[in-house]
């Protein structure tokens, strides 16, 4: 249970720190949280030759008002900066509800919303969150930058966008509209653990009622957060009745096809993806019309 | 040298430097270095909270850091609640709810509690609970441990 040893480097700055990346590649790791990776050392099921510990690096951990709106957060952000931030509970309700249904708060006080996006673990919250908000992720190397939509960043299981000389700079999550919804709900084994499945979604209503716009994400059912489109696309363009969510549910469980393992079987998994899904879409509505009226 | 680098930290109010190895974890270094033995060490993988401390004020998983991380910052542990022979009140709450068995799981309930009261000092039974959330007791069960926190923050208990 000893990680195996390695060349650990602090830097200070967000260049010298791209520099490392350069001269060392696929050999070595960014230390952000290190509540994912520490446990991966020492299982040693990580062996970098080299850590780069980004905790000390000036500039990373911030939350902002975006240039149109929304959120620009540093990818060193705490998660529990985030829990207590005004900003991030008036500009993302979603973001800031998300974040109690991460682990425990000892874990939240290290883990950060970047290292958990690079981490792409298919059944936790956040990657679900920045797909459903549509989250844009700045990725910076030494020789440039690119900015990856959440939709093109999460490729397979815990696998990303991130190439091995790139260091996930800040998230940028676009504000929800004044006649949007949104909502999470998860099913987990015992308070803080991963989700065994999960929800989370957002939708726009105009003035008549009508679903302008819908994201449904599930978590926890494959190698990565997967939008529901059949579901969204029956919601589009129809009235916000009762029996809407309830519909969109079905085909949300009809396209499952999840994964079984020991916490519980795909048969499970799709049934409960669906209950899941009606619920937070009522909870969406629900706010989206009182956010009209 | 990058495998080794000497580090400055405070441990309950008392000052310490020593070479460490990059790859030792937090944990560790108190325990095996600094003999700071109250520190426990259950599933060495950020599970159990036995590890708990506090870093700069902020209750975390030493298992889960480095002992490099740590420099230049003020670390609590279990060994810097009592005053001399005078127990914490939070000890002393562990003790008259029988919070307590084996014991092995302690350390880190008392410091997530520590850092919890010190956030909401007035919590329900509920805040409580999930506050806990993340410590594993594997024999005392958690009743007794919820009302030794309450008992703590000046609420009455049965
Ligand atoms: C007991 C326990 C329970 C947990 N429960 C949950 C849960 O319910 N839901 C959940 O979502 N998570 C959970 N987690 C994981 C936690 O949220 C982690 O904090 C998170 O997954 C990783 O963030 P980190 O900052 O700790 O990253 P690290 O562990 O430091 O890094 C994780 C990975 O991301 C890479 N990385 C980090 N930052 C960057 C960056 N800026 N650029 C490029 N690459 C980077 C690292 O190289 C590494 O590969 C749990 C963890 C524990 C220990
Ligand atoms: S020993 Fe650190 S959490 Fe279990
Ligand atoms: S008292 Fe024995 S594990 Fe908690």
């Amino acid at each position: 249970m000893k990680p195996a040893p390695f060349a650990y480097y602090a830097p200070q700055e967000v260049d010298e720190a791209l520099e490392l990346l350069k001269q060392h590649g696929d050999e070595a790791k960014i230390l952000a949280g290190g509540q994912s990776l520490m446990p991966l050392l020492s299982l040693r099921l990580a062996r970098p030759g080299v850590l780069i510990d980004i905790n000390r690096v000036a500039n990373l951990a911030f939350v902002r008002r975006g240039a149109n709106g929304g959120l620009a957060i540093g990818a060193l952000t705490r998660q529990r900066a985030l829990e207590r931030s005004a900003e991030v509970a008036s500009q993302s309700p979603l973001l800031s509800a998300t974040i109690p249904l991460i682990a425990h708060f000892q874990i939240r006080n290290r883990g950060t919303i970047g290292g958990s996006l690079a981490h792409a673990d298919p059944a936790a919250e956040l990657p679900a969150v920045a797909l459903v908000l549509g989250a844009e992720l700045v990725l910076r190397s030494a020789s440039g930058e690119r900015v990856v939509h959440a939709k093109d960043f999460f490729l397979g299981y815990m696998t990303t966008a991130i190439e091995p000389n790139e260091l996930l700079i800040e998230i940028r999550i676009p504000g929800l509209r004044q006649q949007a919804g949104w909502a999470i709900e998860e099913v987990a084994r015992r308070r803080g653990d991963f989700a065994m499945v999960g929800v989370a979604t957002a939708v726009e209503l105009n003035g008549n009622n009508t679903c302008q716009d819908a994201r449904i994400v599930l978590f926890g059912v494959g190698e990565k957060p997967e939008r529901m489109e059949r579901a969204e696309q029956l919601l589009r363009g129809q009235e916000a009745t009762q029996t809407q969510p309830a519909e969109a549910a079905k085909a949300v469980s009809e396209d499952l096809d999840p994964v079984a393992d020991v916490h519980a079987s795909a048969e499970y998994r799709k049934e409960v993806g669906g209950v899941l899904t009606r619920r937070a879409l009522e909870k969406a509505f629900r706010r989206a019309q009182k956010a009209i009226s | 040298m990058s495998f080794k680098r000497t580090i400055a930290v405070t441990v309950n109010g008392k000052s310490y430097e020593r070479l460490v190895e990059a790859r030792m974890t937090l944990a560790d270094f108190l325990r095996g270095e600094l003999d700071l033995t109250g520190t426990h060490l259950g599933c060495e993988h950020g599970v159990c909270g036995a590890c708990t401390i506090l870093l700069d004020g902020e209750a975390v998983r030493s298992c889960l850091l480095l002992a490099v991380q740590a420099d230049g910052a003020e670390i609590m542990t279990v060994e810097g609640l009592a005053q001399g022979t005078e127990l914490h009140p939070l000890q002393k709450a562990f003790q008259d709810q029988h919070a307590l068995q084996c014991g092995f799981c302690t350390p880190g309930f008392l410091m997530t509690a520590f850092a919890f009261l010190k956030e909401t000092p007035k919590p329900t039974e509920a805040e409580a609970r999930e506050a806990i959330s993340g410590n594993l007791c594997r024999c005392t069960g958690y009743q007794p441990i919820v009302k030794a926190i309450l008992q703590a923050a000046g609420k009455t208990t049965t």
